[in-house]
């Protein structure tokens, strides 16, 4: 933990030096009778997420901040683990949309994750998992027109079929 | 007021009520969507019956919001935000039936509250309205801030990275002022649009949380939630009334009240709900941690702002938000013209609607009780079920709300990035409050020193804005003075 806290305090310093660079591409100063330009409340704020991450460095080194006094490891085992299926399940949830659409996977998402991590019984997995994206579906599609990405083109006859049903 | 109680009026009511909660119970979606998707159906009946169906979708959605905050820990609509605080700590502790009962009984009364001042009052608070400027909305933005000054916990730095990094996150996209491409972060086009509210919200309520949960509990978590009965019902609702009645209070009058104001809305008058009862709490540290009057403060504040904000509506013809915009598109579209002549001019439509606000209030709380055991059954399911259900309706609320798979790609970074700084004690909150006030605080106040030729004494010379920035500094700077002289004291022995 006591890495942890200064590498991240180093990574979100780097962010606010970034952030206040990006800043300076509008007026960053005091325009006089017109108040501060267009960069300065960002120029400014970022400036203050700075020293805050000086203060935090601070107490890391002088070792207040209970993360600073802490040697367990940031993640165990379990932790890093846990972070690669669920973390790792997000974000192929989230890659999966453009191509199999939002729907195709959320189904997938379900299956994986009530089946791989959850362990429960198939007779729950399969109607969960086609069950909860066809009424999203026409939650979405049909009741309030919010249409969801459609994935690539060999997801359409499916679509069409869904499309036919509410108009 | 004799209009609301016709049957097609009451049929329409009880109807919008419904699909409102619904609605607002879903993460990403809010009275805006309900409101704006329906406007096509209310051609279909009289323009009175409209504007009445309307309200009903509003008031549903405004009690939906405290659902998603309660049972899943995400606060669908910016409202809602302060509902989380202790919503979500009472879920977990297995009393999201008194957090549930809490948040209906508090937007009942907040709601009723409004009415009554609405009802009396309506001409002369709007030209109390009308007096707010710029600088005078800066300053109330400035009290919020200073209202949540001690929300963040102990580390100071960390909490002032955190509300720093939600006001800068909030500047990103355009200039308001100038009209200027800023903070467009990497140069991705994505940046132009802005990152709102709900990416960071869902971000780090619907994913870093989770994720935090998971880790902490090694998957295994104990549900502690009881089946819902009539009489544990009844006894919450007793609990409700005993432990939530200050913040109810508070937030029901300073609701309406800046609910009113056209710039402000519900949502800073929840937040600063929230903040003004944890200071006047004696028992203050149970904010956070599921306190009745955290939940009350800021449902029944935002039941009331949301009536308070049909008053500038209807009295000047000026929305106060998002939604009264699309009703006040409405009422156009049938003829109606809002502004002070409405109140002459259409005075059956006016009184009518007024009196659907009441009826639609006691049925958004009827409807609200009796849905709840069965937001209570939602909470009983296996965590690994649960838990994905939550992932997919963060990702596909999130999509719904912004329609764009950039800003879902960020509420996953936003996700993540919240789980890593959570394991470091940074408090998050400070962060989705400031992305929710920085985007009407900044403008207000360069709009201010536009005004005065760039003099600062704008905020201090003007009869609201004078005290109001004086109590919001005094508010700002107290704990850090508190704080100082606690070391002092330390270091002296």
């Amino acid at each position: 933990m006591r890495l942890g806290e200064i590498v991240t305090a180093g990574v979100l310093a780097i962010l606010s030096i970034y952030l206040m660079w990006k800043s300076t591409e509008l007026p960053v100063g005091y325009i006089a009778g017109e108040g501060p330009g267009g960069g300065a409340w960002p120029f400014w704020l970022s400036g203050i997420m700075l020293l805050s991450c000086g203060m935090i460095a601070l107490n890391w080194w002088r070792g207040t901040s209970p993360p600073s006094q802490s040697d367990e490891p940031m993640l165990d085992g379990y932790g890093w683990r846990m972070l690669a299926l669920v973390g790792g399940g997000i974000i192929g949830f989230v890659a999966l949309v453009n191509i199999i659409s939002m729907y195709g996977a959320i189904a997938v998402f379900l299956l994986y994750y009530t089946r791989a991590l959850g362990r429960h019984p198939w007779t729950l997995v399969l109607p969960l998992s086609l069950l909860t994206p066809i009424a999203l579906f026409f939650f979405f599609e049909g009741a309030m027109t919010i249409t969801m990405p459609t994935g690539m083109p060999f997801m359409d006859p499916i679509f069409d079929i869904g499309y036919e049903i509410i108009y | 007021m004799l209009l609301a109680l016709e049957p097609l009026n009451l049929m329409l009511i009880i109807i919008g009520v419904s699909v409102g909660l619904f609605i607002g119970a879903m993460p990403g979606l809010g009275s805006v969507n309900g409101v704006a998707i329906l406007l096509p159906v209310t051609f279909l009946v009289p323009p009175s019956g409209a504007i009445i169906f309307l309200a009903a979708i509003y008031y549903g959605a405004m009690y939906g919001g405290a659902v998603s905050s309660i049972t899943l820990g995400i606060p669908g609509a910016s409202t809602a935000v302060a509902t989380t605080f202790d919503g979500r700590p009472l879920a977990r502790q297995g009393r999201a039936s008194l957090a549930l009962v809490t948040a209906a009984i508090a937007s009942f009364i907040g709601g009723s509250v409004a009415n009554i001042l609405f009802t009396a009052f309506a001409p002369l608070l709007a030209s109390v309205a009308l007096s707010f400027g710029p600088p005078e909305v800066f300053a109330l933005m400035l009290l919020a801030f200073a209202t949540f000054v001690g929300l963040g916990g102990d580390d100071i730095p960390k909490t002032i990275f955190s509300i720093c990094f939600g006001l800068v996150i909030g500047a990103v996209g355009f200039d308001e002022i100038s009209g200027a491409p800023r903070l467009v972060l990497f140069d991705i086009n994505g940046f132009l649009q802005g990152i709102g509210f709900l990416v960071l919200a869902i971000g780090v309520y619907g994913i870093g949380e989770m994720l935090w949960t998971i880790e902490q509990t090694r998957g295994e978590v104990t549900k502690t939630t009881p089946k819902m009965t009539v009489k544990g019902m009844a006894a919450d609702t007793k609990e409700a009334a005993k432990r939530g009645w200050k913040g109810t209070t508070i937030g029901s009058f300073l609701g309406f009240f800046v609910g009113i104001l056209p710039a402000a809305g519900a949502t800073p008058g929840s937040l600063m709900s929230y903040g003004v009862a944890k200071m006047l709490s004696r028992t203050p540290d149970e904010f956070g941690k599921g306190s009745p009057d955290g939940v009350a403060a800021p449902e029944a504040a935002n039941n009331s702002a949301s009536t308070g904000s049909m008053l500038p509506m209807l009295t000047l013809g000026i929305p106060g938000s998002p939604t009264t915009a699309i009703l006040l598109g409405g009422m156009v579209i049938w003829g109606l013209t809002p502004g002070p002549r409405l109140f002459v001019d259409e005075q059956e439509f006016v009184w009518g609607l007024i009196g659907s606000f009441y009826i639609s209030n006691a049925a958004a709380l009827l409807i609200n009780l009796a849905f709840i055991p069965l937001f209570i059954w939602m909470l009983r399911m296996p965590f690994t079920i649960l838990a994905p259900m939550i992932f997919v309706l963060s990702i596909a609320g999130g999509f719904a709300a912004t329609r764009d798979m950039f800003d879902v790609w960020l509420m996953v970074i936003f996700g993540i990035g919240a789980f890593f700084l959570r394991k470091f004690d940074y408090p998050l909150a400070p962060a989705v409050l400031a992305i929710v006030l920085g985007p009407i605080a900044e403008p207000t106040l360069r709009q201010s020193l536009l005004l005065s030729s760039g003099d600062p004494s704008i905020f201090f010379t003007r009869p609201i804005a004078g005290p109001i920035t004086v109590v919001a500094l005094i508010l700002i700077f107290l704990p850090l003075f508190k704080y100082l002289r606690r070391k002092k004291a330390q270091a002296a022995g």
